[in-house]
């Protein structure tokens, strides 16, 4: 979980998914807590589907919000 | 009068070539073979006390054995410097050099030298921990790379200033160290020299290599996520506030594991971020969005995962070399598997 993804890619990271920046990636600050809960639940959720799903190349998981 | 003891193969101490490869380890006083063009470079300062012969197979299908005999052979002598090949693009002679090297510096304590082709598979295995000089491709470069290695030891002996490993001319080890130019040239001015003579297509030298990937094989998917143990690690710097284990806040060399049993998220004022790479206020406010323990543990009792690994594992990635990086990612992965775990997220910042 990354939030320069061309960086990841650089190094060769297979499994990616984007967080939101560079000082906090997983809750905004600016936005209210039940905010940040559901952006963290949600893109650590598509960290754990990216262990379970098979890839063959370098792969960016996408994520809703 | 500082001493020195040269590893060579049996092929170079004149025993014989692949018949001869199984030749066990030998010691034997004074100079055999390319120890004459070593000591000629060595002048009258450095004397080689020793031989120590080995075969290249011997080395290679009896490591551990052949290092343990090695290692009992110097025990018993006095020496300042230690020498290996040089091993020129010979594979195996090459990876024994490395083996030997390595051994006698970590046991003895004193330097060691050695000097190889870049083709040499050698250089790819040891060069993060030895002095590997960059050699010729056949022993018709005996002299050339004897003076080298020879040059830099006198340096290392008299304790003189040493140069970075492009001047020095031995392959990189992967260390970054600050120095002032000379002369003094600020650095926002030496990269835009840089980019302009880029833009013109005029040479220009990087201050910075960045190493060759080392690309990491794609892990198995993991079948049953509510079986599987899952752990976090990250290099964003989140420690417990009293950083116990003294992570440094940039170039980190040190990691630390620290157990999240009992708790359901981690909180301001008991877990910070140490890292100097950005603006830490977010962070410390709530260390989670950067150590997402509250939503794991959250998973972990809707039952999507088995289980959240007892120990977070953090260090700090910024100035961090890739060398240094991938020690402590293999220092980590032996404790992740010692704990049976299946699967890691690892957050960056």
């Amino acid at each position: 979980m990354a939030n320069i993804i061309p960086v990841s890619k650089t190094v060769g990271v297979n499994k990616m998914v984007a967080t939101l920046s560079i000082p906090y990636p997983l809750g905004d600050p600016s936005t209210s807590i039940e905010e940040q809960w559901k952006v963290r639940y949600h893109r650590v959720g598509v960290a754990l589907n990216a262990l379970m799903t098979n890839i063959e190349d370098q792969t960016l998981f996408s994520t809703k919000f | 009068m500082k001493k020195a003891i040269l590893y060579i193969n049996q092929f170079f101490a004149g025993i014989g070539g692949e018949e001869k490869a199984d030749h066990a380890p030998e010691i034997r006083e004074g100079v055999v073979g390319p120890g004459l063009a070593l000591k000629s470079h060595l002048g009258k300062d450095v004397q080689i006390t020793h031989t120590i012969i080995c075969g290249d197979n011997y080395m290679g299908s009896h490591t551990d054995e052949a290092i343990t005999e090695i290692l009992s052979l110097l025990s018993n002598e006095e020496f300042d410097i230690f020498f290996a090949g040089p091993a020129f693009r010979a594979g195996r002679y090459g990876a024994a050099c490395g083996h030997i090297c390595k051994a006698v510096q970590d046991n003895f304590n004193v330097t060691a030298i050695t000097s190889m082709n870049d083709e040499n598979p050698g250089v790819e295995m040891f060069r993060k921990e030895l002095y590997i000089f960059k050699g010729a491709a056949s022993a018709a470069g005996m002299r050339k790379d004897t003076k080298s290695m020879a040059r830099f030891a006198l340096k290392v002996l008299g304790n003189e200033h040493l140069l970075s490993a492009m001047e020095e001319g031995y392959y990189s080890r992967g260390i970054r160290r600050q120095v002032v130019t000379n002369p003094p040239v600020l650095a926002a001015d030496r990269v835009v020299d840089m980019f302009i003579n880029k833009l013109y297509n005029k040479p220009f030298e990087t201050e910075l290599e960045i190493p060759e990937i080392d690309r990491v094989p794609i892990a198995p998917p993991i079948n049953k996520l509510g079986d599987a143990t899952i752990a976090l690690i990250t290099s964003g710097g989140i420690v417990p506030v009293d950083n116990p284990d003294r992570i440094q806040s940039a170039s980190a060399t040190r990691w630390g594991r620290y157990s999240v049993e009992g708790i359901d998220k981690l909180l301001a004022g008991e877990y910070k971020t140490i890292h100097a790479g950005f603006d830490p206020t977010a962070a410390n406010n709530d260390p989670n969005i950067i150590m997402p323990i509250d939503v794991m543990k959250s998973y972990e009792s809707e039952g999507v995962i088995g289980k959240l690994h007892e120990y977070f594992y953090a260090t700090v990635g910024t100035g961090t070399t890739q060398a240094e990086a991938s020690r402590m990612g293999q220092e980590m992965l032996e404790k992740l598997k010692e704990a049976n775990v299946d699967g890691v997220i690892l957050t960056s910042t």
